[in-house]
């Protein structure tokens, strides 16, 4: 029977016991509202969901290795995600339980009414905080200290080709890497936030005078913006990062700050929009109509009436753009333009150690080293929209 | 005696706030027979929407129904299935909205949305309920019936999208309409063509309707019976005739007494006095298009000039005019004898200080992440250089003048404060520049009877002690009755009428405000029916505004 056929027939099989399973609900329960009023979709979608849990647990069970012998590379990546995403729900529930009963009235509440993605978001930030400050006093080794050992497989088991004094192995030319996925975070993590940072500065102060002022500037300023947007932005960044590299030297000003500021103009354009957009939304209401009429000046109606009552949006947007300025920081390091060696980045660590993925039909411990520094750009990423998404449910939500 | 057509027993109804359910309707219980028509009355937050929506079994998200029983003729609307539900509304109890312009989806056309009910429902086909949509459209009097209903919402006026709306309810005939304050944010003279227009409606078909409003003239005009709602509970009960002629309880007479307010008669200014504000001859455009056309009028010191007309008449122009927000294209505005740079921006911190504004949306007029001390206090830290303990010595004093406690206010936000406080603290910033002059625009329209009377002693007062003179827009007749020294009525952009307050409100007008004057509801009974009479059912409203 054909792979297609199976998978027709397990959709009739599902869509048959939903009807079944929304049919004894009813019965069960004596007409509750919530089988009477559930729709046939909902049923659907809870088989489909038992369905693919099922699926999920088998798969779990399957052994590690095949019989022929080989690592059955897909069951312990999935054994590994699984095992990760219950422990960081625990931890993430255990930090939420402390949250709780921990701190002043105001941050108790706050954790009270918290979700645990939230929660989780705030736990993966405050880590990712703790190493990039400390990361010269937690890394066994320097970032750019070459060990003895080439290319030791993570694990630390000797029969396999570790070696426990370096937990995650060794790269190519022997660094160590724990320390450099540590020391990443420094670099990796401190440049963006310093390049949002900027961004903000820039895109917010011209977006918000753009609303105020409106005319000509804003003409002016929301046109340029487009222009930049209209160019795609990676390549852009690749583009004017090309020509840094031959004025840098020149100049002799280090390449992580053109990096810094390329970042920072580009992204500013989007944050531009966002603040004119919000601004235009206030500047319209009477309370600054009011202060216009007092007479108040430019800076006061921007800082003290339209800043305060913009900062939710803002503050999401910061969440966002510093997930997508750390992937760009990424992406260049990846193509060899960003952070340069021998700084640790995880950019780099995952283009330096890509050819190692190929091996993971035989050691999905060989295979894990690139994974490491991907993964750990991927859990930040998805730790900050948890808590950005939060942040918007928050200020959507208890709209004043 | 047959069974009610609606009957509502001890229902109870909660909210979520907080974590908590908290109680919004204790215990209410009502009656509705075929073809009356019930008004429900009472402040904001009484709970009137709240029972009109469980009428039909349905509540608001974040609210239950936690006690008590819903019964539509017969049917149990509290545990009724969805399904169930969905065959009974639209088809026998329909629902009128208080904003047909926000309830109307703006891409489809009205008959469109007007055949979906009776499609939807099996009662008619598209075709049918299309020829009975016409027929509707030409009962309740829309100009053009054959063809307003392939317009889209955006390209009918407000009244007529209300009575499209109401027609749209009709669609399946239903046994009951819930109508929710469906004239609410109409003109009187567009109100009362909707009135009329509902109310004949709802004879015809004999239709059993629960009115829902806090305007008691307009109930007194629609309902059968009325009750008063108090916070959740019901006050009494009882026919219109003798809920008007004879309330029994103490909070009914209040709300009754409203109307009632009206500050004593002050001489006329001496003619060569020179006036706090002079407004000659101002022409202004938005664009290209004049909107206002050689508008003049004075206002005297400590008097009230009260401006009314319609929406669209000039009356906030004519207010942005004075304030500089919209330099007059001719034409100019003089304080105290002198004449004032047109543009807001070359005014004097001292010129500008000395007229202000009250808004009529206090919510949008308060930045809603300042405190009410950082409000009051920045006018009176930028005129007057006030600060630390002076300044905050000043605020207290604001805060008393407006009668609100300073040591429970000064540090809440705005958010905090109901709808009349709110409208306070507009007044305090105003006051907190210590002008001569203040505009109010509309500044008791959003706002309850009770609240609003309370707001305007308070301005009575304040103008009293003060010396003030507003400048008062508004197109509220009991508001100009209440308050005004002087009534200047404008229409189109034009002023067509000026004068004393006693002398505007005693025959003969003018005839647009004659038109203004009698278009008001009245708190009798008969008014519609008189006024019907007197004028004819094609002469009310637009119809008798286009012919002037």
């Amino acid at each position: 029977m054909s792979g297609s056929m199976i998978f027709l027939l397990g959709l009739a099989g599902i869509a048959a016991m939903a009807f079944l399973f929304r049919l004894a609900g009813q019965k069960a329960t004596g007409d509750a509202p919530k089988f009477r009023d559930m729709s046939y979709g909902e049923a659907f979608g809870y088989m489909l969901a038992a369905t693919l849990l099922i699926l999920a647990v088998w798969y779990y069970f399957q052994p590690k290795v095949t019989e022929a012998g080989m690592a059955n590379a897909g069951v312990v990546f999935f054994r590994w995600a699984v095992q990760g995403f219950l422990i960081f729900a625990a931890a993430a529930w255990l930090f939420r339980l402390l949250g709780r009963n921990v701190g002043t009235a105001w941050t108790r509440k706050l954790f009270r009414q918290m979700p645990l993605t939230a929660s989780f978001g705030i736990l993966v930030i405050l880590i990712y905080a703790f190493v990039a400050i400390f990361a010269g006093a937690i890394a066994p080794h320097g970032q750019e200290e070459i060990l003895g050992a080439a290319n030791v497989i993570a694990g630390g088991d000797p029969a396999l080709g570790g070696d426990p004094a370096y937990p995650l192995g060794t790269d190519q030319i022997g660094r160590d890497i724990l320390s450099r996925l540590i020391y990443g975070a420094q670099n990796t993590v401190g440049i963006a936030f310093i390049t949002t940072i900027l961004a903000f500065l820039l895109g917010g102060t011209f977006g918000f005078l753009a609303a105020t002022l409106g005319g000509w500037l804003d003409q002016l300023l929301s046109r340029a913006v487009d222009v930049l947007m209209a160019i795609p932005s990676l390549i852009f960044a690749l583009l004017l990062m090309t020509i840094a590299t031959v004025w840098a030297p020149k100049l002799g000003i280090p390449l992580t700050w053109f990096m810094i500021v390329i970042i920072a103009v580009i992204d500013s354009t989007r944050v531009y929009r966002l603040a004119r957009a919000v601004g235009l939304n206030i500047v319209v209401m009477d309370y600054i109509e009011a202060a216009k009429l007092r007479g108040e000046g430019l800076g006061y109606l921007v800082f003290k009436e339209i800043l305060p009552n913009a900062t939710a949006p803002l503050l999401a947007e910061f969440g966002l753009r510093f997930c997508f300025v750390f992937l760009t920081i990424a992406a260049l390091s990846f193509l060899g333009v960003g952070i340069q060696p021998p700084l640790a980045d995880w950019g780099t660590m995952v283009r330096d150690l890509a050819q190692f993925i190929n091996f993971a039909a035989f050691s999905p411990m060989a295979a894990v080293t690139p994974l490491l520094a991907a993964g750990a750009i991927a859990l930040l990423t998805v730790g900050v929209n948890f808590v950005v998404d939060w942040m918007l449910h928050k200020s959507s939500g208890l709209k004043e | 005696m047959p069974d009610p057509l609606v009957k509502i027993r001890n229902l109870h109804i909660e909210g979520r706030s907080d974590e908590s359910w908290s109680p919004i309707i204790n215990g209410v219980d009502l009656d509705l027979n075929k073809g009356e028509v019930l008004g429900l009355i009472g402040e904001s937050g009484a709970g009137k929407s709240t029972i009109g929506l469980a009428a039909m079994g349905f509540t608001r998200d974040g609210v239950r129904i936690s006690d008590g029983t819903v019964e539509f003729d017969g049917i149990d609307m509290v545990n009724a299935s969805a399904a169930k539900k969905r065959a009974l509304l639209g088809k026998r109890i329909a629902y009128v909205a208080q904003s047909a312009a926000a309830s109307f989806n703006p891409a489809h056309r009205l008959i469109d949305q007007h055949t979906e009910g009776p499609v939807q429902h099996g009662v008619a086909s598209r075709a049918q309920s299309q020829e009975d949509g016409i027929e509707l459209y030409r009962k309740l009097r829309l100009p053009n019936p054959d063809q307003i209903g392939f317009r889209y919402p955006h390209q009918v006026s407000g009244g007529q999208l209300q009575r499209a709306m109401t027609a749209m309810a009709m669609s399946c005939r239903p046994d009951l309409i819930i109508f929710d304050e469906p004239t609410t944010a109409l003109d009187v003279t567009t109100q009362i063509e909707v009135l009329a227009a509902i109310r004949e409606i709802v004879e015809e078909f004999d239709t059993a309707a629960i009115y829902i409003t806090h305007d008691l003239a307009v109930v007194a005009q629609m309902a059968d019976k009325i009750k008063v709602l108090l916070r959740g509970d019901e006050v009494e009960e009882a026919d219109t005739r003798t809920m008007l002629s004879s309330p029994k309880e103490d909070y009914t007479k209040s709300l009754w007494a409203v109307r009632s307010f009206e500050r004593p008669e002050k001489p006329p200014a001496e003619p060569d006095a020179v006036p706090v504000v002079s407004v000659k001859g101002v022409t202004a455009a938005y664009g290209k298009v004049d909107v206002l056309h050689d508008v003049s009028f004075d206002i005297h010191a400590g008097r009230t000039v009260a401006v009314v007309g319609e929406s669209g008449s000039g009356k906030s122009t004519a207010a942005r005019c004075i304030t500089g927000l919209l330099p007059p294209r001719e034409g100019h505005v003089e304080f105290e004898g002198e004449a004032m740079p047109l543009d807001y921006k070359a005014r004097s911190k001292e010129q500008l200080r000395q007229v202000q504004m009250i808004y009529q949306m206090a919510d949008t007029a308060l930045n809603p992440r300042k405190t009410i001390a950082q409000i009051i206090g920045r006018p009176v830290e930028f005129y007057m250089g006030l600060k630390g303990s002076a300044l905050r010595d000043r605020v207290d004093q604001l805060l008393d003048q407006i009668e609100l406690d300073p040591a429970q206010f000064r540090n809440r936000l705005p958010s905090e404060l109901s709808g009349g406080q709110k409208q306070r603290i507009g007044i305090a910033r105003a006051l907190a520049a210590e002008p001569r002059f203040i505009i109010c625009d509309e500044v008791t329209s959003a706002l309850d009877q009770l609240v609003a009377e309370g707001i305007l002693r308070l301005l009575a007062r304040l103008q009293d002690e003060l010396g003030l003179s507003y400048m008062f827009i508004t197109h509220d007749l009991a508001t100009v009755r209440a308050i005004s020294d002087e009534v200047v009525v404008m229409k189109d952009g034009k002023v067509v009428d000026r004068g004393p307050k006693t002398e505007m409100f005693r025959p003969p007008h003018h005839a647009y405000t004659d038109l203004l004057l009698s278009s008001v509801p009245e708190m009798d009974p008969d008014w519609l029916d008189n006024l019907l009479a007197e004028r004819g059912v094609d002469n009310i409203g637009d119809a008798a505004v286009d012919k002037m």
